[in-house]
């Protein structure tokens, strides 16, 4: 049976869903660090004022790929492709996903839309310079290579929707006897709000990439004002994915982040229930507030009143998860490891991005704040503090049981400081600079930044020391480290009742589910 | 749907689970109703800021041709339908025959489409054309919509006709049989959101005027 096979076609044409989210995680941590270096680099030379390392033109095309790679075919696929496709059947006591082969497909359509969006920076003349968002009217101007990345996204987006698809499908038909809706685990509930919004918003997003696609070849001229369209209405089409897709990455990191917290606190999740809603809820009222984008962009009074006060409903669901993570450490009995120092840096970073995009969501401050770096600042606490944190705190959760090994702790921990240290230095200056007018996404700036830029590339520096010492231990780990037992961490999920790593048909006999995900009685850590 | 799935050892380790599929077929169709939900969106924004320059381009249209290609569609749905219960009762060679049918009117309405645009296209009338570059603000809106709707609709037409290719070799070969008909069922729905897509955009570009 294919999967069971050695050799490399075992792997690419796999339908097991281990295998397919392993291949997912290595073409993940692959961008990841591409998007990390051209992060890296738009920070170099942006310490000193005036030509750095780079011209305008590069500089532009280089903060372009980082947002493609980083949010197109880093974050959107990360924890739902890979760990929920490694995860999840085993959680939920199945053999594999509902569709398999699809599974394989959607592989495939990932492997497709990168190469794509890299032939985008060699074919045609030089690398897209639009940014991640592709606004219009430039987009359909520019002589770039535009129209290569835009149809890389549409095959990306397809990929996504057959993921949740799956998953929605999976959740709803496989689960095992006694695994009923209210013991699901809560990274369950977080990839099935997930895969909800996967595939209602993400069509949007792929006819939208597809006119500007049309545009460029066709000259339909939708959204070109001087044939009597309107620009606006690319911007409307484009957060109506957009925003929602925020979501699609954080609420897969909030649900790992829930798995792990009473794990490590050896005690039932506070508010199970309300957690499990609220993931609903962040799905729900989260496709509802894309207009807060464009706040500036000209909108009537009205609609900004609605579009911001629906910003703030969503913080609600948000507030409730960390309130309730937050309760589950009172009076835990905490075991300090790795994975859970990721998960209490992702609740810091988290609260900081969250509660700073009330000031972005709220049209009068947003007026002040918008298009700065405060918006830079805002958004990578919210994915590189929050999805990437949870992320890494996966990594480090079930790193044991995909590769049956440990990695060594003393270093996991150490990568974890010096990341989040870093991280602060980097993001946070962005938050001072951004309040005093300093724009996102220029090339050159007014001498008053240079001290807020030069220590935010400082930041950079040490941040990129942690991820790699992070990476390295881990490569290592997988490598060499000493044999983890079935269950190292004493969770109670599914997951952790069979071996690591998990067999080929995930249990030898069909799992009956009698307790809920976190009740740990007599559940026993053996590593 | 029913609840209760036909449980039967399938192929591929999991198995046969026909509400699954179903489900599955479902949600993409969400997510073709969602496309096309992205382009009725700016279908109703340009309608509001230009009523007249519509009503205009809907007169321009040819309500035979789209009258016509209505009538196929509709014609289609109802032997893909046929198909199905003709294979459900036992009887696949009635189900391929319905099926040649259904291609066959797909084909149909391909060409009646093809002399739409081509006349069009003679009279001048296509996207950045110099006829609507000097006509009425929104008219060449009303075209550029008309051409990149009636279009992708044109693509699922092609695609869907392919799906149903797909399932009649299946009955020929004997995989898609009375028992296991979820196949072509799925591809059956995607035909009929083929079809129910093109009542939308018939009104919304043929009778608008």
């Amino acid at each position: 049976m294919a999967g069971t096979r050695g050799g490399i076609a075992s792997w690419l044409f796999s339908t097991d869903h281990k295998r397919i989210g392993i291949m997912y995680l290595c073409g993940i941590m692959g961008f990841f660090l591409v998007g990390l270096l051209l992060g890296f680099l738009v920070r170099l030379e942006l310490i000193a004022p005036g030509p750095t390392i780079m011209d305008a033109q590069t500089y532009n095309t280089v903060f372009t790929l980082h947002g493609v790679i980083m949010i197109f075919l880093v974050v959107i696929p990360s924890i739902p492709a890979a760990f929920g496709n490694i995860i999840l059947p085993i959680q939920i006591g199945a053999e594999d996903v509902s569709f398999p082969k699809l599974n394989n497909f959607s592989f495939w359509l990932y492997v497709i839309g990168a190469l794509m969006a890299l032939s985008s920076l060699f074919t045609g003349k030089g690398g897209p310079d639009t940014g991640w968002t592709f606004y219009v009217p430039f987009s359909q101007t520019t002589s770039t290579n535009v129209s290569a990345a835009v149809l890389a996204v549409f095959v990306l987006g397809f990929s996504s929707i057959l993921t949740g698809l799956n998953f929605i499908t999976t959740i709803h038909r496989l689960r095992a006897p006694g695994m009923t809706w209210d013991r699901l685990p809560l990274f369950v509930w977080s990839l099935y709000a997930t895969g909800w919004i996967q595939v209602l918003a993400t069509p949007v997003l792929g006819i939208t990439v597809l006119l500007i696609f049309a545009e460029r070849v066709l000259g339909v001229g939708l959204f070109d004002p001087s044939r009597g369209g309107d620009p606006l209405l690319y911007q409307h089409l484009f957060w109506i994915y957009s925003h929602p897709a925020v979501y699609i990455m954080i609420l897969p990191a909030m649900g790992v982040i829930s798995d792990i917290l009473p794990v490590f606190a050896r005690k039932n999740i506070f508010g199970y229930k309300m957690i499990a809603l609220s993931s609903l809820a962040i799905a729900f009222a989260g496709s509802l507030v894309w207009a807060h984008h464009m706040f500036t962009s000209g909108m009537s009074d009205t609609a900004v009143l609605v579009f911001s006060f629906l910003t703030f409903v969503v913080a609600i669901p948000s507030a409730i998860k960390v309130f309730n993570w937050v309760s589950t450490l009172y009076k835990g009995s905490i075991r300090i490891e790795p994975p859970l120092w990721y998960a209490l840096a992702f609740i810091f970073l988290f609260s900081i991005g969250g509660l700073t995009g009330l000031v972005l969501g709220s049209a009068g401050t947003d007026i002040h704040v918008h298009d700065t770096y405060f918006v830079v600042a805002h958004f990578h606490y919210v994915i590189f503090g929050g999805l990437g944190f949870g992320l890494f705190g996966a990594m480090h959760y079930w790193f044991p049981k995909i590769f049956g090994r440990m990695y060594d702790k003393k270093t996991a921990t150490l990568a974890c400081f010096i990341t989040f240290v870093g991280f602060n230095v980097l993001y946070f200056p962005m938050f001072v600079i951004g309040m005093q007018g300093m724009p996102r996404r220029y090339y050159d700036y007014l001498p008053q930044y240079t001290t807020g830029h030069f220590i935010s590339t400082m930041g950079s520096w040490v941040l990129a020391a942690g991820i790699l010492l992070m990476f390295w231990n881990l490569w290592r780990g997988s490598r060499n480290g000493p044999a983890a037992g079935d269950n190292p961490w004493g969770g109670a999920t599914l997951e952790w009742s069979v071996s690591s790593p998990p067999p080929h048909h995930n249990f030898v006999s069909e799992p009956v589910v009698t307790k809920g995900p976190y009740d740990f009685t007599g559940v026993k850590a053996d590593g | 749907m029913d609840e209760h799935p036909t449980m039967s050892a399938g192929g591929h380790g999991l198995p046969r689970d026909d509400y699954a599929s179903r489900l599955g077929m479902w949600l993409f169709l969400f997510t073709e109703i969602l496309l096309f939900g992205g382009l009725f969106l700016l279908y109703a924004a340009y309608l509001h800021r230009y009523p007249e320059a519509f009503h205009a381009g809907g007169k321009m249209l040819d309500k035979v041709f789209g009258t016509v290609n209505t009538v196929v569609l509709i014609t289609s749905s109802v032997t893909v339908a046929q198909s199905i219960t003709a294979l459900r009762l036992g009887n696949p060679d009635r189900a391929c025959k319905l099926l040649y049918a259904t291609v066959a009117l797909a084909g149909m309405f391909m060409v009646n489409k093809f002399f739409e645009w081509s006349a069009k296209i003679a009279h001048d009338i296509y996207p950045g054309s110099a006829h609507l570059l000097e006509a009425q603000d929104g008219l060449g809106i009303f075209f550029s919509l008309y051409y990149v709707m009636t279009g992708l609709h044109g693509i699922h037409v092609i695609i869907g006709a392919a799906v149903l290719l797909y399932a009649l070799r299946g009955i020929r070969k004997g995989h898609v049989n009375a028992d296991d008909y979820v196949l072509l069922e799925n591809s059956g729905l995607y035909w009929h959101l083929v079809d129910l897509v093109w009542i939308y955009l018939f009104p919304l570009f043929y009778l608008v005027a």
